[in-house]
């Protein structure tokens, strides 16, 4: 069975891309999900963040309390060559690249536009096949408008376009007012592919200890329903390819959202329960269900539902949750 | 000519450059200030830096000094070219093995930073009494006086010693010369190459012991043979000063300078000539100098080769006309004739037939423990030899008012040049001024033709640490080995400092004064303390003012203001073009930061950009305005000795006080820190009383025992201060009493570690706790009112309290407080607990270390009494033998206590029956015993008093020993894992009552971060720059090997109550304990904040195990091992990621750690099964069994 896909320019074998996660963190890890079928590896993010807070930490505890008392004017010894700055990550880029053969996706989350800029090309020139902008952060000033936050995702997209030649998919999230308006935008900046959407880790409140506490929840199932809708909203509408993230979990995860039009798919909590192997898994249960309902390739499914395409355009618009809960109000079941 | 190149690097660093490229094995241990050059070794080997030969030394950390002597004189013995650095009481753990290497002739050279000896008190500073200890082994001495020198030496030092085969004790001036930046010529290695004879390299090794042509060495000799052997080396000594000459020659041929056995400098008339060692030469050559360009004729010998002592060299350097000579010592040899240098001296004048009645030679002690030797001390010293009757065995320096050995001088006479620019800085340590100054130094130096010179005044605390830079540069070598007195540039990074220190006292008038403040310069004058208005009006600088904090908040650099105020002393001072220095500096921030990542740099590059706006000049008015004197000093009531000693270190006017007024040996008062009121932190801890559950967890923690909690009879409140804060009690046994918890704040260091221990949170807005941290300026004034009271409610006397809980024990009055330990401590809440504990009946045998420093550093003392009068005695013996030392306690108070009972029976006929009854039955296991027995004891004394006789006198010199004493032995665990390790094993193994308490922060924390035995695996620290590569040592699990020893791993920040616990059980433990006590440590590279939250996390990881090993659990045929922490639950690697010292080697070795911190997690998973293993099969290894 064909399950051929083509995303930001590569030809792939198959729509199944682990997404950026720390199961990338490890090359050997890497090596098991090229083993078990993935189509390409979307590496785990560098944040440029977290490099300037560690390097900021490192410039702090190295001279927290030195040149002040006569017997100890240091606490380190002075070492050269320290990995604080992208380095770790572009070696890993680097050593994913000579281990394994299929596409190596960067991920990217930075802070300030010298930092996306930067890292960039240093993503690219360390051999990545593609860049995955994983453009992140919560605008919390009042004073800020959406106008304001719209423009600096743009101008990000531009500014890291104008300096790598590699293709350039944007992650998104889907807290936009107008979020098919946006997802142009930032075609016309220069994206070829958009990845809907960024699971955003949501803060939990410890009411025994009374802290805010970074509670990371896995994905399930449910998480999918509205990467669905927006790529079967977009699918035809943008000239970029779609990627979808997002609670995909089993085989008929993958067809909903190639139907709705992703030209890939990406995993990452059902890796991290049920291990990198599952991609296997989830690739032989595809090419049954093709088989049993007699498709010829998983590109004659592509996009056959989404919105342009399918029976009932209309549902995926918001009109239609009203009557959702009307005549589906006994089928809701607790996730 | 080629173009000289020049480097601005410290004596240290030139000594241990020239010796790693001569060496093949470099065996290392920590001393200041000796530590620097194992330190450089250490991570050149571990960089791969190869040596002359091509090679990368082998560099090995021993246990302790005498471990690195052993190991250099095996190396040596089996052929390699062998090394090591040490100073102080480390040459002295080196002397029987410096004997053996000289006996057998081996080519070696030890390099010394020269330090004080511990007698009356230890001294870590620079003087030559630990060289002159090891005079007599055979080595041959050799001294430089500047760092020049320190490197240039180094070199001729190992030629000589390859030719010589006599082996070399190099030394130069601890601190003076070892820490002293100066630019100086670095020798190429081609210049290295061209000394070292290759032949005599081969010779060596042809020596070495190797079964491919066995010999023996190390033999027995008998009285037939031995002398005669011991006069075999006679003529190795006699070639060898034409050796060192021949070297300093060969020298001078490749470098041009010329140094020479006895360099004299001054007037070839000279009638006066001073002859000396060390950095004090070249105070003494540009004294000479400025003399002989006034008027006088006279002269400066400077000693390079002590030993062998060429007498003929000495003579000849000598010039024919002198009438007077002053052999100038930097030691102290009590009871002798004379010091060494000057017996030397004498002698060889004497047995040269120089000696006369026109010539006369006396003797001097000079610079004790880096004492300031100045060219005002130098001219005395030239007027004393004016003199027809000079004085001989004189000091100058001090006042000797006791038995006037003192020479008079005019400490007002300076002799600093015009055109040498001097520039002084008040820093606090942690602003980062010395940093900023070592980097100013550098740019002045490496981009003029200007020679420098740095050098940096610490302070004897670690928290709110005082610094003071003194940079010197000019168009000559700079020789001026003492501090800066006459400052064209004054800088007070720290405006409070104004108050405190006479910071004006070196300002010339017309200099330049740059004072960071936050005050605006417009509004500036009026907020200035009076007496810096007066001093200012008097000297009229050009003034300048910088809001540096507010610059440094900007860029985001905290505390730090070492750039802005870098790149003020450059925009202002003239000393380089403005563009040229701000260049200069920007490159220098590149360079010294690029490895921290951009982030850093550009962080530092915006203050630069951010500062000369800020900067602005002050217009000095011609009025003064009258302020409140704010200065404070120990209140006039206390004894004299506290005003006239402990007062005037406290201003920093130690050097004023005369001999009579110090103590005779050594002896100080305790409860002495109270007395400073440091006001260090910004922020402090304030009581939120109606959210306290009184738990004492922030009492317990608070590392400086600035938190206090007493619970009292509420009608002590009436008079209170209207800001008290007092609650009902919440302990069901304190029903009907208050409590209340007061801070210290002018005592409080502002870690606010207390507020993170803290596990009450308010309901109504979470991020209040029961304590938190607000302004301590608003609050002094009613804090200190409030302290006062809280001090004047009585404490609850010991025997009354239970211990049981954190809670009730905190009550206890702490008798450890406010020591100068880090803000945020780790040590020091054990300690404090200790003496909360036991605190009346305390004897601390201490080792040399963080808790000896911070413990017994003066002027003052953090260990008090309580309001009885009694508290812990304390005393520090050395680094090695504090175990020792403290079984001596036991021992001599054991047997004075059984003397004491035999005498009480035998004099039972002539007491009360039944106090001599209850004083041998008495039940000392508690506090509330231990207070019956001293009653007890009380009535004794006073039924003594009125018995005649010998016994009588004697049992009332003895009758304390009666009432139980704990004796505690403390030390950290590069004691306990390694110099101390033999004592410690041999003191616990011995069966006796002491106790141990080792606060193990897994490395050197006193010296600086160097690797320990008990260092864990994949930990970087200094001597394992790469990373340690073996774990760390069970010391707890050897210990609970002889079955008859109490052991406790504990870690207050994971379990407190099992720290109490163990304490607890410890002391009532009848034999030797052992409490294995995690501290950590500002060495980890943590937020020292929340360094509780580390132990928790070291814990949690199984990295550190909770444990208590009760040997009475087996007498009672129980399991005598708990693990009383859970089973680990957070991957070793997470807990590593915390602290810096595990991520630095992820940063630098990436593969390296992973491995070894995989390596790390297997090892954690082996030895919490093994602890269960133990803890189920009912003993570790041995029954139990009291000896």
């Amino acid at each position: 069975m064909n399950l051929a896909t083509r995303y930001l320019g590569m030809t792939l074998r198959t729509p199944l891309v682990p997404s950026a996660s720390p199961l990338s963190d490890n090359l050997d890890n890497v090596k098991r999900m090229e083993d078990a079928g993935a189509a390409a590896v979307v590496f785990h993010s560098l944040f440029e963040e977290h490099i300037r807070s560690e390097s900021r930490q490192l410039n702090h505890h190295l001279t927290h309390g030195t040149e002040s008392y006569a017997e100890a004017l240091t606490y380190f010894p002075d070492l050269e060559d320290l990995a604080v700055g992208p380095e770790t990550y572009l070696n890993e880029i680097a050593a994913a690249k000579g281990a394994v053969a299929i596409p190596v996706i960067a991920s990217l989350n930075g802070s300030t536009l010298g930092g996306w800029t930067e890292y960039a090309k240093q993503i690219e020139q360390a051999g990545a096949d593609a860049l995955e902008l994983n453009i992140y952060w919560i605008p919390t000033d009042p004073e800020m408008e959406a106008s304001e936050v719209e423009a600096r995702y743009v101008q990000i997209v531009e500014h890291v376009k104008g300096v790598v030649s590699i293709p350039v998919a944007v992650k998104l999230s889907p807290f936009f007012s107008s979020f098919a308006h946006m997802a142009r935008e930032l075609v016309r900046a220069g994206a070829s592919g958009l990845v809907l959407f960024n699971r955003f880790y949501q803060p939990d409140i410890d009411v025994e200890t009374l802290d805010v506490s970074p509670n990371i929840l896995l994905s399930t199932p449910m998480a999918m329903r509205l990467p669905l809708r927006w790529i079967a909203i977009l699918r035809g509408r943008v000239h970029a390819d779609l990627a979808a993230t997002s609670g995909i979990h089993r085989a008929t995860d993958v067809i909903k959202m190639v139907m709705a039009g992703a030209d890939v798919t990406m995993l990452c909590s059902v890796l991290l329960r049920r291990g990198v192997g599952h991609i296997r898994v989830i690739e032989r249960e595809i090419e049954e269900w093709l088989k049993a309902h007699e498709y010829d390739s998983l590109d004659q499914l592509r996009g056959s539902m989404c919105q342009r395409s399918c029976p009932d355009p209309d549902a995926f618009e918001r009109a239609q949750y009203i009557r959702g809960i009307s005549t589906s109000w006994r089928n809701v079941t607790d996730i | 000519m080629k173009t000289k190149e020049f480097e601005m690097i410290d004596g240290n660093e030139a000594a241990a450059r020239v010796a790693y490229q001569l060496n093949e094995v470099i065996a290392i241990y920590p001393i200041t200030p000796a530590s620097p050059m194992g330190e450089w070794a250490d991570a050149w080997a571990a960089a791969g830096l190869k040596n002359l030969w091509g090679t990368v030394p082998a560099v090995i950390e021993m246990q302790s000094e005498a471990g690195a002597a052993g190991a250099i004189h095996g190396a040596l013995q089996t052929g390699a070219l062998s090394t090591t650095f040490t100073a102080s009481q480390g040459l002295l753990l080196m002397l029987p093995n410096m004997y053996k290497i000289a006996g057998e002739l081996t080519p070696f050279v030890l390099h010394v930073a020269a330090r004080s000896l511990a007698a009356q008190a230890l001294s870590i500073f620079g003087d030559h009494s630990d060289v002159m200890a090891a005079r007599a082994t055979g080595f041959a001495c050799l001294c430089a006086a500047s760092v020049q020198e320190a490197q240039d030496f180094t070199l001729i030092a190992h030629t000589a010693t390859l030719k010589s085969r006599i082996p070399f004790l190099f030394f130069f001036d601890g601190f003076r010369t070892s820490h002293e930046i100066a630019k100086i010529e670095p020798l190429a290695q081609e210049t290295i190459r061209a000394m070292i004879d290759e032949e005599r390299v081969r010779e060596h090794r042809a020596r070495a012991l190797s079964p491919d042509h066995p010999v023996i060495r190390g033999t027995a000799q008998n009285p037939d043979v031995y002398f005669q052997a011991r006069e075999t080396v006679n003529r190795f000594y006699e070639v060898c000063p034409g050796i060192v000459q021949r070297a300093m020659d060969d020298f001078a041929e490749l470098t041009g300078r010329q140094y020479h056995l006895f360099d004299y400098h001054g007037a070839k008339d000279a009638e006066r000539v001073i002859v000396l060692m060390g950095s004090g030469c070249e105070a003494a050559h540009e004294t000479v100098d400025y003399l002989n360009a006034h008027g006088d004729k006279v002269g400066v010998l400077k000693v390079r080769l002590f030993r062998p002592f060429d007498v003929d060299a000495f003579v000849e350097a000598l010039p024919a006309s002198v009438k007077s000579i002053a052999v100038l010592d930097r030691t102290k040899e009590p009871g002798s004739a004379g010091e060494p240098l000057y017996l030397d001296c004498v002698t060889a004048l004497q047995e040269t037939a120089h000696a006369s009645a026109d010539l006369r030679i006396v003797g001097g002690r000079y610079g004790l423990s880096s004492k300031e030797f100045t060219p005002a001390m130098i001219k005395g010293t030239f007027d004393n030899l004016k003199e027809t009757a000079s004085k001989n065995h004189f000091t100058i320096g001090i006042q000797d008012d006791v038995t006037n050995t003192s020479l008079e001088y005019d400490p007002s006479f300076s002799i600093e040049p015009d055109d040498v620019f001097r520039a002084v800085f008040y820093g606090l340590g942690s602003d980062g001024t010395v940093g900023a100054n070592k980097d100013s130094i550098k740019i002045i130096g490496e981009n003029t033709d200007n020679y420098a010179q740095a050098y940096f005044v610490y302070d004897s605390k670690k928290a709110g640490a005082m610094t003071i830079s003194h940079l010197r540069f000019g168009p000559r070598p700079v020789r001026s080995t003492y501090l800066v007195s006459k400052a064209n540039f004054v800088g007070c990074h720290q405006s409070e400092f104004l108050d405190r220190y006479s910071v004006f006292d070196q300002l010339m008038p017309g200099g330049t004064f740059l004072l960071n403040t936050a005050i605006g310069a417009e509004e500036l004058w009026s907020n200035l303390p009076e007496s810096a208005q007066r001093q200012l009006e008097e000297k009229r600088p050009r003034f300048f003012v910088i809001d540096a904090h507010k610059v440094a908040r900007q860029c985001g650099m905290g505390g730090r203001i070492n750039t802005i105020m870098q790149t003020c002393f450059f925009a202002i001072s003239g000393v380089l073009p403005r563009e040229q220095a701000i260049a200069a500096i920007k490159e220098s921030i590149r360079k010294t930061y690029g490895k921290k990542g951009t982030e850093i740099v550009q962080m530092n590059l915006n203050a630069v950009d951010h500062t000369l706006s800020n900067l602005s000049e002050v217009q000095i008015p011609d009025r003064v305005s009258p302020q409140p004197q704010v200065h404070e000093t120990p209140p006039s009531e206390q004894s004299t000795f506290l005003r006239d000693v402990l007062g005037k270190i406290l201003a920093g006017r130690g050097d004023e006080i005369p001999v009579s007024a110090m103590p005779v040996d050594g002896t100080f008062p305790t409860g002495t820190s109270r007395l400073e009121k440091r006001n260090l932190a910004q922020e402090v801890p304030v009581w939120e009383e109606d959210l306290c559950i009184q738990c004492g967890k922030c009492v317990l923690v608070c590392p400086h025992a600035v938190i206090r909690s007493k619970v009292y009879d509420p009608a002590l409140l009436n008079l209170a201060p209207s800001s008290f804060k007092s609650r009902e009690a919440r302990l069901p046994e304190w029903k009907g009493l208050n409590y209340t918890l007061q801070v210290a704040v002018e005592d409080c260091t502002g870690c606010a570690i207390c507020v993170d221990v803290c596990p009450v949170r308010s309901k109504s807005e979470a991020r209040l706790k029961a304590i938190n941290m607000h302004t301590q300026l608003e609050l002094r004034e009613s804090e200190r009112k409030n302290w006062d009271f809280f001090l004047s409610i009585p404490d609850r006397e010991r025997r009354q309290l239970s211990f049981a809980s954190v809670r009730e024990s905190q009550v206890a009055q702490p008798l450890f407080e406010f020591s100068g330990a880090c803000a945020g401590c780790g040590e020091t809440p054990y300690l404090k607990l200790l003496t909360q504990l036991f605190g009346d009946r305390l004897l601390i045998a201490n080792a040399t270390g963080c808790s000896s420093i911070y413990g017994g550093n003066l002027p003052t003392t953090p260990y008090a009494a309580g309001t009885d009068g009694c508290g812990p005695a304390w005393s520090n013996s050395l680094f090695e033998d504090a175990a020792e030392f403290g079984l001596g306690f036991r021992v001599s108070l054991d047997k004075q206590r059984e003397f004491a009972e035999e005498l009480l029976q035998r004099l039972g006929g002539r007491l009360p029956e039944n106090i001599v009854t209850e004083i041998l039955a008495a039940d000392q296991r508690d506090a509330a015993g231990v207070f019956a027995q001293r009653q007890r004891v009380v009535d004794l004394k006073r039924e003594l008093q009125r018995l005649e006789g010998d016994e009588a006198r004697q049992l009332l010199s003895l009758a304390d020993t009666l009432v139980r004493k704990s004796v505690w032995i403390v030390g950290g665990d590069g004691w306990g894992y390694d110099i101390g390790y033999g004592g410690l094993d041999h003191v616990l193994a011995s069966g006796r009552n002491v106790k141990v308490l080792l606060l193990d922060t897994e490395v050197y924390s006193n010296t600086g971060g160097q690797c320990s035995k008990s260092t864990p695996l994949g930990a970087v620290a200094k001597f394992a720059s790469a990373g340690k590569r073996t774990p760390k040592k069970d010391l707890g699990l050897i210990s609970m090997s002889y079955g008859n020893i109490y052991v406790a791993s504990v870690a207050m920040g994971a379990k407190d109550e099992h720290t109490l616990k163990s304490f607890l059980e410890a002391e009532a433990y009848n034999g030797p304990a052992l409490i294995i006590a995690y501290s950590h440590c500002i060495a980890h590279g943590i937020n020292m904040t929340t360094g509780m939250q580390n132990q928790k996390a070291a814990v949690m990881s199984g990295q550190w195990l909770l444990y208590r090993y009760n040997p009475e659990q087996a007498a009672k045929g129980e399991t005598p091992l708990h693990v009383d922490s859970a089973a680990p639950k957070l991957p070793v690697e997470e807990y590593f990621n915390l602290e810096n010292r595990f991520n630095l080697l992820s940063k630098s070795r990436p593969a390296d750690a992973k491995r070894l911190f995989q390596e790390a997690q297997k090892q954690v998973d082996a030895r919490w099964q093994l602890y269960q293993q133990l803890a189920k099969s009912g003993s570790s290894s041995k029954e139990s069994g009291k000896p």
